[in-house]
């Protein structure tokens, strides 16, 4: 049984129909790379997955299951406790290291100063983030590099103990030495979690994925092993994509 | 050439704003601070208020404008900030494009209008249900509470609306409901805004006069519970005046001065709340 399954699924912005008639399943841990330019859908796809699209007042068709289930019958903080989210602009929470981290899990239950303490530093070496913040844990997040801040969402995400990682375009603004440290994080997260990475950057879907879906003006074009994808395309605007044609 | 003479102009303008505001603070101390040290800090400090007869105690007054004041801050936090909350956070666009303006309508109703609808229907119903006077601390706590609510209120608004997005999506991504990320995330981030607003309505409470001369009653002595009778600052400058000579007028003269401090002090706080970030 596939963790997510997508049937049929569209989304509308007002009259603007950002996803159309998507069909397509998430394996449990695997790493799904969603690639295609501008427009097309990906970061829309996301928010359906967690119903984010709510509060841009989006409307949707189709089913999306979790497990299963219907994520449309599961309480909204169930729902985004289960698939977590990192955005493409670290969203960084105003307040100390420890109170980021902290903050989703104590929305769901009562915790003690040890349970926070011991959160807070899991969640950080999971996060390869430990060792440069560990001793200014206090203070305000805001003072960390963009690498590191996208690092301390990854973490707060991780402190939620999802079963499913989205990230959307994680690395955009990122330099190399911390894109790199960010996929491998993913790449040692892979065991335990379900990966969905929308990105724009075609060579980092080749470098970490398993499968890769290719969206094309809100369209499911063509989606495979990420190998196979990328090496003989059935489609011809996978094609022109992948090889820099467009986009 | 016509740019100078626009720019000259200008700055003339403004500094004649700039000036009348210093002449007037030095005309009030001028007037005022001789007195004081005439009287001695023992006797201006006392609760004897007996101008006429070298009673120059105003501890009573400042006591009354400070009860007043801190009774308003009771009804128009609470009322202002759930008000900006919901306009900020729970309301739709609309409702926010048509009760904003309706709330700000509210600092443009002249101050006598409240004191008359307080004297007709406030006081009279808090001496039937609570009895005392119905001229009293409470009614014009609720009266000043009302007043101070629409900057209060607009400038918590502009607070939390000058919260980043980012913060609320972070926050629902997170599992969070809407209440949570109101309590736990934007109150906080807005705090800054929001207390600003909360001392410059304060600073109208301490200074507001004719509502409260035709509601607090205006006896001259501390009140012993929020039904009785209540002077203030304002309420005695106003009402003495206008006979005042002397010593007498030199005494206003020296309440002046000391709402003066006091309102000087809540701004500098005000600013240094807004601007630090």
């Amino acid at each position: 049984m596939s963790k997510i399954s997508i049937k049929r699924l569209s989304l509308y912005y007002d009259s603007c129909q950002a996803l159309k008639d998507i069909s397509l399943d998430v394996e449990s841990g695997e790493i799904l790379a969603v690639i295609g330019p501008a427009n097309s859908g990906k970061s829309s796809l996301l928010r359906a997955l967690n119903r984010l699209y709510e509060i841009d007042r989006a409307s949707i068709e189709g089913d999306i299951r979790l497990d299963n289930e219907s994520i449309f019958r599961l309480p909204i903080n169930v729902l985004r406790r289960r698939i977590g989210i990192i955005f493409a602009t670290p969203v960084v929470l105003p307040g100390s290291i420890r109170k980021n981290i902290s903050y989703g899990p104590r929305l769901h239950r009562k915790l003690s100063k040890s349970d926070v303490d011991e959160l807070v530093e899991r969640a950080l070496k999971s996060a390869n983030l430990w060792d440069e913040v560990k001793e200014r844990l206090a203070e305000s997040a805001s003072f960390l590099s963009g690498g590191q801040q996208q690092r301390l969402c990854i973490a707060r995400t991780l402190a939620m103990r999802p079963e499913v990682i989205m990230m959307d375009e994680p690395c955009s603004g990122l330099d190399p030495i911390s894109t790199a440290k960010i996929e491998a994080t993913m790449l040692e997260l892979k065991k335990e979690y379900t990966f969905i990475l929308v990105t724009n950057n075609t060579k980092q879907a080749a470098r970490v994925s398993d499968r890769t879906a290719f969206f094309y003006l809100g369209e499911l074009i063509e989606i495979g092993s990420t190998q196979r994808l990328f090496t003989s395309p059935v489609d011809r605007r996978t094609d022109d994509y992948i090889r820099g044609k467009f986009g | 050439m016509k740019d100078k003479i626009a720019e000259k102009l200008l700055l003339f303008i403004a500094l004649s704003a700039i000036i009348s505001l210093m002449l007037i603070t030095f005309f009030i101390f001028q007037q005022g601070i001789p007195l004081i040290f005439k009287a001695g800090l023992g006797n201006f400090l006392s609760l004897k208020w007996a101008p006429t007869r070298g009673g120059f105690g105003i501890l009573s007054m400042v006591v009354g404008s400070l009860m007043v004041t801190a009774g308003a801050l009771a009804v128009g936090i609470p009322f202002g900030l759930a008000a900006a909350i919901f306009l900020a956070e729970f309301s739709s666009k609309a409702i926010q494009k048509t009760l904003k303006p309706i709330i700000e309508l509210l600092a443009g109703i002249p101050s006598v209008v409240y004191g008359f609808i307080g004297i007709v229907i406030l006081v009279p119903f808090i001496r039937e249900t609570f009895g005392g006077p119905g001229f009293s601390v409470l009614a014009a706590s609720i009266i000043l509470g009302i007043m101070i609510l629409p900057t209060i209120v607009s400038i918590s608004y502009d607070a939390l609306l000058a919260v980043p997005n980012t913060y609320r999506e972070g926050s629902y991504a997170v599992g969070a409901t809407k209440w949570q990320t109101v309590v736990l995330l934007l109150l906080p981030a807005a705090r800054s805004g929001i207390v600003a607003g909360i001392i410059l309505g304060m600073g109208r409470a301490i200074g507001e006069t004719m509502a409260v001369i035709m509601i607090a009653g205006n006896a001259l002595k501390i009140p012993g519970s929020i039904l009785d009778s209540v002077r203030t600052l304002t309420s005695t400058i106003a009402l003495e005046l206008g006979y005042a000579a002397g010593d007498h007028r030199g005494a206003l003269f020296a309440c002046g001065s000391i709402l003066f401090l006091i309102i000087i002090v809540l701004n500098i706080i005000a600013i240094r709340i807004t601007s630090r970030k």
